[in-house]
């Protein structure tokens, strides 16, 4: 298998460039990180972040012959022989396949990803119903890999003022928690034409998720109850 | 201070709003207008006169071509806000993209009641 892989180093490159190396695949080696660790026996000064390595911790988002995704669930059986690995596109290189992800984060903490609820703590949990707990099924599985925000260029464009995909599906699922007091103030912080309105439906990111999940339909849900409130 | 972004101007599901519904505007009058030619098979110059002679159908092309300035100044605003990075020089841009369609639409206006 040869893997074109992005290098940039920035203390020694002038600037990036595409290096090829051609891969001894072991009987066990089933998914692209796999072919990737065999890169790093090759050459140790090749960097990458990986961790769980089950598509549950997000690391390993790349460019994938032109197509976001996680390098631990891609098979290495689907991929053709000759394959081309970059950075996720739209954010700022730090060395190879590493990018700094800080303005992705950055999104997501403004949307305050967490439940706010001003009542009294009770003794035990919050309790939802099931009907109230299905609303988050497709919402709270987002494992915040950056493959989606990545590959919508309404992130490129605007990173600092487009909450992005990631981002939106994440204040989504919070405004639809039945536990959650504060949908309004939600809704205010979205009502911004660059926020939530730079979204122009075009679903890169639904089509390169890793776990399947849907943000279009997500931040289809937002603008919907953003109309119900206002007519 | 200078270098702070901002965002929350507050007007983002108006316009998104406005783009849907002059769409549906559009693809309606679009559709009328095109059962209109199928069925003048022989459309002369007097027959296109008359039709526009008609008080329904100049509201409802002058209808068509308000919504088609609305939407397409949502449209061009997004395009310059995407790629369009100095403030003045956007606001400049949007300002000459008013100006531009609002002249339009008193055209459409002076040939329909002309």
């Amino acid at each position: 298998m040869r893997l074109s892989i992005y290098r940039y180093d920035p203390d020694k490159d002038d600037k990036p460039y595409l290096k090829d190396y051609d891969v001894r695949l072991e009987h066990s080696d089933r998914m692209l990180l796999d072919a990737l660790i065999r890169v790093k026996e090759m050459d140790d000064s090749f960097a990458f972040r990986r961790s769980c390595r089950e598509g549950v911790c997000g690391s390993d988002a790349m460019n994938i012959n032109g197509r976001n995704g996680l390098a631990c669930v891609t098979k290495i059986a689907d991929l053709p022989d000759h394959v081309t690995l970059r950075p996720m596109p739209g954010l700022p290189v730090i060395r190879d396949l590493i990018v700094d992800m800080t303005q992705f984060f950055r999104q997501y903490e403004s949307i305050k990803p967490y439940v706010v609820n001003h009542d009294a703590p009770p003794e035990r949990e919050r309790l939802q119903s099931p009907e109230e707990r299905e609303e988050l099924n497709g919402l709270y599985e987002c494992i915040l890999c950056a493959c989606c925000s990545t590959s919508c260029p309404s992130f490129w464009w605007n990173p600092d003022k487009f909450v992005g995909p990631a981002g939106l599906l994440q204040a989504y699922r919070f405004i639809a928690d039945s536990r959650d007091q504060e949908t309004s103030a939600r809704l205010d912080n979205l009502e911004d034409p660059y926020r939530l309105f730079r979204c122009h439906t075009i679903m890169n990111c639904v089509d390169v998720c890793p776990k399947g999940l849907n943000p279009t339909r997500a931040i289809g849900k937002i603008k919907e109850l953003m109309v119900r409130r206002a007519v | 201070m200078t270098g702070r972004t901002v965002t929350g101007a507050r007007y983002g599901l108006r316009d998104w709003l406005a783009q849907r519904i002059t769409a549906t505007i559009m693809a309606v009058y679009s559709v009328i207008a095109v059962v209109v030619f199928i069925s003048n098979k022989n459309i002369t110059y007097s027959v296109w006169r008359d039709l526009f002679a008609q008080g329904w159908m100049r509201v409802a092309t002058l209808l068509f071509a308000a919504s088609l300035a609305w939407h397409a100044w949502v449209g061009v605003r997004d395009i310059l806000m995407d790629y369009v990075k100095p403030a003045g020089l956007r606001l400049a841009l949007e300002v000459m993209v008013l100006l531009t369609i609002a002249a339009y639409v008193g055209w459409t206006i002076q040939i329909l009641w002309r």
